[in-house]
């Protein structure tokens, strides 16, 4: 009995979970100007208007800098502090390190406001620096919790094991830590990446005005007028996430990097 | 050379960096935040440093209260809808092999990272008249035509309960994939059904667990700005969209900083006691 | 067989009291007044010990006894609370590990997840920036040393347990170490693989004449390998050392009597310059230890096998008597459990020699003045 009935409820789950997605997919190949599901003919018009239309493309580079850097700079904040963390654990780098997770566990707006004073104080209200910067911090919970669970996967005895064979602590880190910990770091990477391009309320308080990125693009569309090129978008993100968490999913350990202990045994 | 207590300005030279920048630009923009709530507000412009307690008396409105409550219970609910669905869900995930394993955890995180503005539009598209869902059920016979189901405050649940379900399951993932599977084969050998051994030995060894999950998706779905906007009717507005609104649209600061920290001193509070009711009743267990 | 790898050859074998008194022109290792606290918690108490060169040394004790911590205090990765290590007569004690030109291989083998089996093997070469075609060479001239032709380019998590065990010792040797210092290295294997791979090690060993010091819990593994055995105990101190037969046949104190092999340990009271009262009887001693007055609280400890059981009452000096409790007989060796009066003692005979006695039998143990070594209580 529980089989059937499991499989039933998976079912329902995935019907919940890939049916916003379907009719978003469907309606993006509408052929007029309509949001019809099924779709009235078949056409990659919006597709191509995603890609050609000044007003689509400059939100897309927007969002795709943004992105770029800003997950670049929360990596670049994540690796010292959990490598230090992972080497002493003294207090006050675990209360970095729960300073650094707290962004993600407060509800954005409080975070985005506290950025929205900063920057309007600082004087870069509107920049796109603000939004990179803010982001940055905003996500920097992804590659930290990451590269955590990285510099913990290397046993105390590797390290040593390195030392008896004559590695300085330099050339430790360079030969073993780093390498160990690169998957863990590009994971991290892609994590806040594709979070970062989906991000709304922050990049909407620091500069939804001056640096339109993709998601407020949409939401504007959605106020004044619809058209099928925001399901294009849509399908076009859902695709490019897809494709990031299957590839880490495929060449990295995905069970593990959310939190399992063994996955190796299952 | 792991474990030692850090010697010296060289071996704090590491953590400067992400110090300073966590300082930079997260506690001292929350600093200011709490600073501004303070601050006396200029009509039509920003505001002038001070110190008064206007900001948080001229929170006490109907519409702040009433705000405050449906936000609340919006998370609320839909916090338990997440946890309901997503515990026996993830239980089944982590159940099954790696490889489906790594499938179903793909489509999760895929739907955990779309932005609220694509959540929100994608529900408004199944839930329309043109696209929607109705009409499937018009082709089925079981309608007559179709109908709009949004805005509406099901039409909210349901956009918000999407946004937060991957977010349940990816709390819950590592408890339960952790969970000897030995325990509920020593269940099912002393004669419990397997839908007896997930309720007494699954739901029973996991009880904080899912008091945290509950706790972390309830705090998560108060940050639901787009969705009420989009999904529901203005009524069904919530906090988040009252402090944007009165930060960019009223420029009125100061006002949305108090209800700001009002906002994350009563999710806080409520944070807390959900923990010490989920302690106690397992002291009680015990 | 490459050159390079046969340095020295073994020099056990040697008289063993001569290693120990001979202090001056001993090239080895030296502990000296070591102690190690980890806060309040003592892991290492007051070790002196002397450790040839060439030899193979097991460091025996319980779990919790200190012995890696001792190790690890030879290999440099934790440093002394005080006293001094030395080898050959310089002080390394605050030598860093990375620069002691030692080898280890560790209790979970430690081998690098990232780099392939060549490349784990001349990780310290590679860190001595030695040339990628010399590593290359050297890695297969050690990869035979340990019968692993061919795996060079295999990736650690292609290999069995045995395998990796074996690149974790080919690695440790890859620069000629002045000191093999190995962490229970064969805890993980199974019971028929362990064996195989202690006789391998010791046969490694003793070709490569390399000064090696393992770490063991478990005792029979130490007889088999080790020219010397250093005994730890639960106080974290260092309760004997000597070749494997000396610490059998003539233990220190009751803890080490008890924890190498099996053994009658009985209480009883000195009675004279060459006598032992136990349970009433008199045990006459061949040799008693000095400074012993009558009236001295001893332990007698006997060996099972050395013990005689004889059917019947036999009255004399080192007979005890009491009733058969228990006959174990599991084929190739018979133990019979006697009860004199609330002592148990135990005999171990062949079969062939297997007394005449049932359960319930009246019996006597004859315990040889030769067999009987006297411990202070």
């Amino acid at each position: 009995m529980s089989k059937t009935l499991r499989n039933i409820f998976l079912g329902l789950v995935l019907f919940l979970l890939s049916g916003p997605l379907v009719v978003v997919s469907g309606v993006s190949l509408n052929a007029k100007k309509r949001l019809f599901f099924p779709p009235e003919g078949v056409s990659m018009r919006w597709y191509v208007e995603l890609l050609t239309e000044n007003s689509w493309l400059i939100p897309v580079k927007n969002s795709l800098t943004i992105a770029f850097t800003s997950s670049l700079l929360a990596l670049s904040i994540a690796l010292p502090l959990a490598y230090f963390l992972w080497r002493y654990r003294v207090f006050y780098a675990r209360a970095l390190f729960t300073l650094g997770i707290s962004p993600f566990i407060l509800p954005p707006v409080i975070t985005a406001l506290g950025f929205l004073s900063f920057w309007v104080t600082v004087g870069l209200y509107g920049q796109m620096a603000a939004t990179i910067i803010s982001h940055a911090i905003f996500f920097v919970t992804l590659p930290l919790v990451t590269i955590s669970l990285g510099f913990e996967s290397i046993d105390h005895e590797i390290v040593e094991a390195a030392e008896t064979m004559g590695a300085d602590s330099r050339m430790v880190f360079r030969t073993v830590i780093f390498p160990m910990v690169r998957p863990y770091m590009i994971s991290g990477y892609a994590f806040a990446y594709v979070l970062s391009l989906n991000e709304y309320i922050v990049a909407y308080m620091v500069a939804g005005f001056t640096v339109e990125t993709l998601p407020i693009k949409i939401f504007n569309s959605l106020r004044y007028g619809y058209t099928p090129v925001m399901a294009s978008v849509t399908v076009v993100f859902v695709l490019l996430a897809a494709l990031i968490f299957g590839l880490i999913g495929r060449f990295g350990d995905l069970p593990k990097l959310l939190g399992a202990l063994n996955p190796e045994n299952q | 050379m792991i474990g030692e207590k850090p010697k010296g300005l060289r071996a704090h030279l590491t953590l400067t960096y992400p110090a300073l920048m966590l300082g930079i630009f997260f506690i001292v923009p929350f600093g200011l935040m709490a600073a501004v709530s303070f601050f006396h507000r200029q009509p039509g412009g920003f505001y002038i440093p001070g110190f008064e307690l206007t900001n948080y008396k001229n929170l006490y409105t109907a519409l702040f209260g009433r705000t405050l409550v449906f936000s609340l219970f919006v998370a609320g609910l839909s916090a338990a809808v997440c946890v309901s669905i997503g515990f026996p869900f993830t239980y089944f995930i982590t159940r099954m092999k790696r490889r489906a394993q790594v499938v179903w955890l793909v489509l999760l995180m895929s739907v955990l990272s779309l932005s609220e503005v694509i959540v929100g539009f994608a529900w408004s598209l199944l839930l329309s008249r043109t696209a929607g869902l109705s009409n499937l059920f018009v082709w089925l016979g079981l309608m007559e035509r179709a109908v709009a189901w949004y805005p509406g405050f099901m039409a909210l649940l349901f956009g918000i309960c999407y946004l937060a379900f991957p977010y349940t399951v990816l709390v819950l993932y590592p408890p339960l994939s952790r969970l000897d599977p030995a325990l509920p084969e020593a269940a099912q050998t002393l004669g419990a059904s397997p839908i007896r051994t997930f309720f007494t030995v699954v739901v029973g060894s996991l009880r904080n667990a899912i008091v945290a999950a509950f706790v972390m998706v309830f705090v998560f779905t108060l940050g639901a700005y787009l969705l009420p906007q989009i999904l529901g009717r203005p009524r069904h507005w919530t906090l988040s969209v009252l402090i944007t609104d009165a930060a960019i649209y009223q420029t009125n600061m100061p006002l949305s900083a108090a209800m700001a920290i009002f906002f994350m001193f009563v999710s806080l509070v409520l944070v807390a006691l959900t923990m010490m009711i989920g302690k106690r009743k397992r002291i009680k267990t015990v | 067989m490459p050159q390079i790898l046969i340095r020295r050859f073994n020099r056990a074998g040697k008289s063993q009291i001569s290693i120990f008194n001979d202090k001056n022109s001993m090239s080895g290792l030296t502990l000296e007044n070591i102690d190690k606290n980890f806060g309040s918690v003592v892991a290492v108490c007051d070790v002196n010990l002397l450790l040839p060169d060439g030899q193979f040394v097991c460091f025996l004790g319980p779990s919790g006894c200190g012995k890696t911590t001792l190790l690890r205090l030879i290999a440099g990765l934790e440093k002394p609370s005080r006293g001094r290590i030395l080898l050959d007569e310089e002080d390394i004690t605050h030598i860093p590990a990375h620069k002691r030109n030692f080898g280890m291989v560790f209790q979970s083998l430690a081998l690098f997840p990232h780099l392939t089996v060549g490349e784990n093997v001349t990780y310290s070469l590679r860190v001595r920036k030695t040339g990628k075609t010399a590593r290359r060479q050297r890695a297969r001239e050690l990869l035979d040393l340990v019968k692993l032709s061919g795996l060079i380019d295999r990736h650690i998590s292609q290999l069995s347990g045995g395998q990796r065990q074996r690149v974790a010792m080919a690695r440790a040797l890859a620069i000629e170490p002045r000191l093999f210092l190995l962490d229970e290295p064969l805890s993980a294997l199974d019971a028929k693989l362990r064996e195989d791979m202690q006789l391998e090690l010791r046969m490694l060993q003793q070709r490569l004449a390399v000064t090696t010091i393992l770490v063991t819990h478990d005792q029979r593994e130490a007889m088999t390998m080790s020219d010397l055995v250093v005994v730890m105990g639960p106080d974290n101190r260092v309760h004997q050392m000597g070749s494997p037969l000396e610490i059998y046949r003539n233990p220190a104190d009751t803890f080490v009597a008890d924890f190498i092999g099996t053994s009658n340990l009985l209480d009883g009271t000195c009675s004279g310059p060459r006598d032992v009262t136990v349970g009433g009887a008199r045990l006459e001693i061949s040799e008693m230890p000095d400074g012993m007055i009558p009236d001295t609280k001893v332990t007698v400890s006997v060996r099972p096998e050395e013990v005689h059981v004889l059917p019947g009452t036999e009255e004399g000096a080192n007979r005890l008597h009491g009733s058969v409790s228990f006959v174990r007989d599991v084929g190739s060796s018979v133990e019979i459990y006697l009860d004199c009066n609330g002592l148990q003692i135990v005999s171990q005979s062949t079969p062939k020699g297997r007394p005449a006695v049932r359960q319930g039998d009246q019996a006597t143990a004859v315990l040889p003045a030769s067999a009987c070594v006297v411990l202070r209580s």
